[in-house]
């Protein structure tokens, strides 16, 4: 790879009060690139998320972004930047409708392919539901819901933090079919997954996390079942 | 002279249109109560002294410039809007977090400067706006029974008030950004809203609010530096009485507490404030989440 990396983590080390999650961690994502993250309960994946959408504050050269260094800019000033992050959960607004959920995620009105209009195409479920509260939705039309809002704002890169969690697989196939579409429109995608095989599936390059560190990374396609266990539960 | 059986229903008439005129001033008073609270859970022990002060600057203002209170509004709202969002963005934000308690110690020590800096540059004398004519005008709703202008004026523009705060938070971006920041500090700024800006903004917004209710009681009622506390209490529990989270529920509490009032005082003048006081226990001893509690889902 020639081009510098859309974004660069290098020696990341994230600390929640005294207890450090992350040690000297180090990935990239390349523009137009989907890459997964994967890794056991606690191994660091959110954490690694929360660090590059500036929830957690991090050095400033320890994230850097379409080639500036952003460690420690406030996650507002982060999002401005260009990178959404669909957090774990969903964490939709309650308070907040369907629709007013993904006004909100355009409130930056940031220039690009996604509007209402195409995250009601690319989502149809959401347009039915467009004014009805967003806690009234099931899971996975939540989780549809949180990447609409994430894809408002136009990112060149969206963080997915496990958007397969709590639901059917055939949901998680539906969702994830959407992928594509997304990438095909110039954001490029860095999800974080428990659910190994759909990332594997879904994405060219994968790193395992266990224990805050990089335990394995390499071409999705390259790497085995056997090493990614290896990897994951680090036996 | 018709007396018997209807003077005192015409009274009880009067009773409450009065209690209903007040009210909306009332509503007036928790408004902006209502909205910090809602949207950063700040009690702003400060409110009914910065009520005050704004009815200080109307008197500087009409004084000054030579004009009326109502024009005073164009020079008042903006000024209070400016001092809300320098108040928050300055002190108030640091306040700020999981402890209840800062917010309400910043804000009471706040109140104490208000009252003790308007002592010192007002004196205690007690003050009040000129309206001229309108203050005295009536209106004939029937036979005996009548409404003041400029009550009914302040009742009109309360209303006005309310539906354009229930516009900005439910039909505007602005709107959107306060319940969305209410709902979740961090996902918020992962839209790209700056916390600090937009907690500033609903304390501007506030203020401006704070800034009408203050010019209306300065052309009501006589007013001196002490008088904020009592205008807290009344925001308050019209706001109780309402029940949180409605802007609506808030007016309707403030037309209860109104009423209550009214009812207290033409039983007897020393019961007007027992009155009020014992309809906010009444609604807060049967039903505690107020009458048109805004359910969060």
């Amino acid at each position: 790879m020639s081009e510098p990396p859309l974004l660069a983590v290098r020696h990341l080390d994230a600390f929640y009060g005294d207890f450090q999650a992350l040690f000297d961690l180090s990935v990239d994502v390349q523009a137009g690139e989907a890459v997964a993250v994967v890794g056991a309960n606690g191994a660091g994946k959110s954490t690694l998320l929360s660090s590059i959408a500036g929830l957690i504050r991090t050095r400033r050269d320890a994230v850097t972004f379409d080639g500036a260094a952003i460690g420690g800019t406030p996650a507002h000033a982060i999002a401005a930047r260009g990178i959404a992050l669909v957090p774990e959960g969903r964490a939709l607004f309650p308070s907040l409708t369907v629709e007013e959920n993904l006004l909100i995620g355009g409130q930056l009105k940031h220039p690009g392919y996604w509007n209402l209009r195409r995250v009601y195409e690319l989502f149809p479920t959401l347009a039915e539901r467009a004014h009805v509260p967003s806690t009234a939705l099931s899971g996975g039309q939540q989780q549809m819901a949180a990447i609409g809002r994430g894809l408002m704002s136009n990112p060149k890169l969206l963080l997915c933090d496990e958007i397969s969690l709590g639901l059917a697989p055939i949901v998680v196939r539906d969702i994830y079919a959407r992928l594509p579409t997304i990438l095909a429109q110039g954001t490029s995608l860095m999800l974080v997954e428990q659910d190994v095989v759909q990332a594997l599936k879904a994405t060219q390059r994968v790193y395992c996390l266990q224990e805050g560190r990089v335990a394995l990374a390499g071409a999705a396609k390259d790497l085995t079942r056997e090493a990614i266990a290896a990897a994951y539960f680090g036996v | 002279m018709e007396r018997g059986r209807e003077a005192p229903m015409i009274d009880w008439i009067n009773v409450i249109l009065q209690g209903v005129l007040v009210g909306g001033l009332y509503a007036m008073f928790a408004a902006g109560l209502s909205l910090i609270f809602g949207v950063m859970r700040l009690v702003n022990i400060a409110h009914g002294d910065l009520i005050v002060l704004a009815a200080y600057v109307a008197l500087v203002t009409t004084e000054t410039l030579g004009v009326g209170p109502l024009i005073s509004l164009a020079f008042v709202v903006p000024l209070m809007a400016v001092i809300g969002y320098a108040l928050q963005r300055l002190v108030l934000n640091r306040t700020l977090g999981d402890d209840l308690l800062p917010p309400l110690l910043v804000t009471f020590g706040l109140s104490v400067i208000i009252q003790n800096g308007l002592l010192a540059v007002f004196t205690a004398d007690s003050r009040k706006l000129q309206a001229g004519d309108i203050e005295v005008a009536t209106i004939r709703v029937f036979e005996g029974v009548y409404v003041g202008l400029l009550p009914l004026l302040q009742f009109a523009v309360a209303v006005a008030v309310i539906a354009a705060l229930q516009f900005v938070f439910y039909r505007t971006a602005l709107g959107r950004a306060f319940r969305a920041t209410a709902d979740s500090q961090s996902v918020a700024q992962l839209m790209g809203l700056d916390n600090r800006h937009v907690f500033a903004l609903a304390m501007a917004l506030s203020l401006a609010v704070v800034a009408i209710a203050g010019v209306f009681l300065a052309v009501r009622a006589n007013f001196d530096p002490a008088i904020g506390p009592a205008r807290l209490i009344f925001g308050f529990e019209a706001v109780i009485i309402g029940g949180l989270g409605s802007l609506w529920g808030t007016f309707a509490g403030g037309l209860v507490l109104g009423v209550a009032q009214a009812i207290g005082a033409h039983i007897n003048p020393g019961w007007q404030l027992l009155a009020g006081h014992m309809a906010f226990l009444v609604i807060l001893a049967v039903r505690p989440e107020g009458l048109f509690p805004r359910v969060r889902p």
